[in-house]
């Protein structure tokens, strides 16, 4: 099997269903004959033309408006947003009309658009080139979201979600787009949104992490066997597979969670209060949240806003030596 | 008055459908002062800019309505009583009471559903004919707006991508002078809203929003121009909004009557009578036949809409996604053995 990164597992997946799917159409900033900013969508415009690998104007709005008219007629537009930060003034288009249509219209309408967007920071991006906005998004009925933490998942994924029939956001961890290599299957297979990936088996306490903090939770976990961890790979953001967290935690009795965003209202706190619903009598101590900070995201002090690896271990192991 | 391209046949099908607009949103108005109905958003005096315009579409184009074109669904074939159930809000809805009254859709006859966040359908519209293009299908998009919308970063996002790409849509600008309380004046300091289309690259045009002929032809150079690959275009309609903005504005305190009253003399459906009657095909007798039947089908479509139950409340949870998820079965699970809390009737929510 060839050994790919993110950004080329990304290329393959709209390649091979751009092949197999003619509705499926490219659009965005800069996607077309420059093939993306990061070159996920290099050599689509060569092999698909201009019509199906659509360079925009430079509105956000513009996009995801025009995508969902072109989903609501029939094609399967991929829109690109070139940094999740610069998806706000499209915000109103996924959250009021993309999320809502299917639901206003009893049935009627559908937009089956799959938003590809690079997030998170640690790439020396500041304010507008690092964020982590899943929870807006999670928080709107009506969406799914998705955030791979490697290639073999990310082309996986990609195309499961380029052939379901709910809007997606798809979020690329570009922290470890090239970072992130991996053996990567050569043509077509899926998996299965809203199914986590058990990276690690553990008895000792349940870490649960996506995107490019998984790589940091892995970091972790393996600096220190002797806390026994069990590493989950969320991948698919929501819906969320609770029922494996939940079987980790009534076994683990012990439950941390990595968010890059703020802690504040993110998917860590609904995952920590879904999982007190269920586990309540199985926890062994208070269901620890280790994530990015309440501030807009730094420059000059990424690092210290980042959950990286040793902040990850110590929580862990404090998460370990809890005794009520 | 120069001889109409519009055919005969057209012309009387044309007022007999703006007559029927006004007379069903006359009721509509009443059954919302009486209380029957929560919410109301008339047409009147706007009959020809919707209604006209609509007429030029064949069935297989597209709208993308704002608050006031419902009125072209009936127009495109769609029967009264799920149209009214919309208004209900009842089981009848074809889109299963979601939205609040006046935001009629339905695939049948391809009018698109319509939130109620102003322009937003603009780009959406654009993405369709874009879509439409690629396909290589002869569809035209019609993209509807009011005066307010031409302020929305979402019409310039629009229009620029429908220049860009040369997409086969018709941007029809309803000007009806008043967006709520705010005049137009207060929207651009253009000297119309037809001038900005010059600045994306393609035609604008102004015209009397309430002569139906006007409109017709206007929109039909439009429509004929997209659908032979000739581009975008926008035709403004210059009308006026002679009842309130919805059943919950009071126009009295914002607005001079004395405006209105010159707009009413402008009425579209009496400039339009005057044409058929100047061109000796349309008698008072005609006209007191077609009032009294409209009234007859108006008043059974309400009374059969009206007595339709409401959605199952199961069906709260249906159409978020294309399968329900667990989060959603378990919610639904809870809320159906939870205490009810009846639904409000009408007159509640009419504030009668």
């Amino acid at each position: 099997m060839p050994i790919n990164n993110i950004i080329q597992a990304v290329n393959d997946a709209l390649r091979i269903e751009m092949r197999r799917d003619p509705r499926v159409v490219v659009l965005g900033e800069d996607v077309g004959k420059f093939g993306g900013v990061f070159r996920a969508t290099a050599g689509l415009y060569e092999e698909f033309g201009e019509d199906r690998v659509i360079d925009t104007p430079l509105a956000e709005a513009g996009i995801i408006g025009a995508a969902i008219g072109m989903a609501m007629y029939g094609l399967r537009p991929v829109p690109e947003i070139q940094f999740s930060d610069f998806i706000f003034p499209a915000f109103d288009q996924i959250v009021n009309e993309l999320a809502k249509l299917r639901y206003r219209s009893g049935g009627q309408y559908t937009a089956p658009v799959v938003i590809r967007t690079p997030v998170g920071g640690g790439i020396k991006g500041g304010h507008y080139h690092s964020q982590s906005p899943e929870a807006l998004f999670i928080h709107t009925p009506g969406l799914q979201v998705v955030c791979p933490s490697n290639p073999h998942d990310a082309k996986g994924l990609l195309l499961s979600a380029l052939r379901g029939d709910d809007p997606v956001l798809f979020m690329e961890p570009k922290r470890v787009y090239r970072a992130s290599k991996g053996e990567v299957p050569e043509g077509d297979y899926t998996i299965p949104l809203g199914v986590l990936r058990v990276a690690r088996e553990g008895r000792g306490l349940t870490v649960i992490a996506w995107g490019a903090m998984f790589h940091e939770a892995l970091a972790a976990v393996t600096q220190a066997p002797e806390l026994d961890a069990e590493l989950l790979d969320l991948r698919t953001l929501w819906p969320l597979d609770l029922d494996a967290i939940v079987r980790s935690v009534r076994k683990t009795g012990r439950l941390a969670i990595v968010q890059e965003a703020p802690r504040t209202c993110g998917l860590a706190a609904e995952i920590a209060a879904l999982v007190q619903e269920r586990c309540f009598t199985s926890l062994e101590a208070p269901i620890r949240r280790i994530t990015g900070w309440d501030v807009p995201f730094p420059y000059t002090l990424e690092n210290d806003y980042l959950p990286l690896a040793p902040r990850i271990l110590q929580g862990l192991r404090e998460l370990s030596a809890y005794q009520p | 008055m120069h001889a109409p391209a519009i055919q005969r046949d057209t012309l009387l099908r044309l007022y007999r459908e703006m007559v029927r607009l006004r007379v069903l949103d006359e009721r509509m108005m009443t059954l919302q002062r009486q209380g029957r109905v929560g919410f109301y958003g008339a047409c009147t005096g706007q009959e020809a800019a919707t209604l006209a315009s609509a007429i030029v579409l064949e069935p297989s184009d597209w709208i993308f309505p704002a608050l006031r074109e419902s009125g072209a669904m009936p127009l495109r074939g769609f029967p009264m009583v799920p149209y009214l159930c919309q208004v209900f809000g009842n089981s009848g809805d074809e889109t299963k009471g979601r939205q609040m009254p006046s935001h009629m859709a339905s695939r049948s006859v391809n009018q698109v559903s319509w939130g109620s966040c102003i322009g937003t359908q603009l780009p959406q519209a654009v993405g369709a004919a874009m879509a439409a293009k690629i396909k290589g299908d002869r569809t035209v998009i019609a993209a509807y707006l009011g005066d307010g919308a031409t302020s929305e970063g979402d019409f310039h996002v629009a229009m620029n991508f429908a220049g860009v790409f040369k997409a086969p849509v018709v941007f029809i600008c309803q000007n009806n002078h008043w967006a709520i309380s705010v005049p137009t004046s207060k929207q651009t300091a253009s000297e119309s809203i037809a001038i900005k289309a010059q600045a994306y690259g393609f035609p604008g045009v102004k015209v009397d929003g309430n002569d139906a002929v006007a409109v017709y032809e206007a929109v039909r150079a439009a429509v004929d121009r997209a659908r032979s690959g000739g581009g975008p275009s926008l035709v403004e309609c210059e009308t006026y909004r002679i009842g309130a903005h919805s059943s919950s504005d009071d126009p009295t305190r914002y607005r001079d009557e004395r405006e209105v009253e010159a707009w009413r003399k402008r009425d579209p459906i009496e400039i339009l009578r005057g044409r058929l009657n100047a061109m000796g095909i349309w008698s008072a007798l005609d006209e007191d036949a077609l009032r009294a039947r409209l009234l007859s089908e108006v008043n059974a479509a309400i009374a059969e809409a009206e007595q339709k139950p409401d959605p199952p409340r199961e069906s709260l949870f249906d159409d978020v996604y294309s399968t329900l998820p667990w989060t959603l079965r378990e919610q639904r699970e809870e809320m159906m053995a939870a205490p009810t809390v009846p639904r409000p009737d009408a007159k509640t929510i009419a504030g009668k």
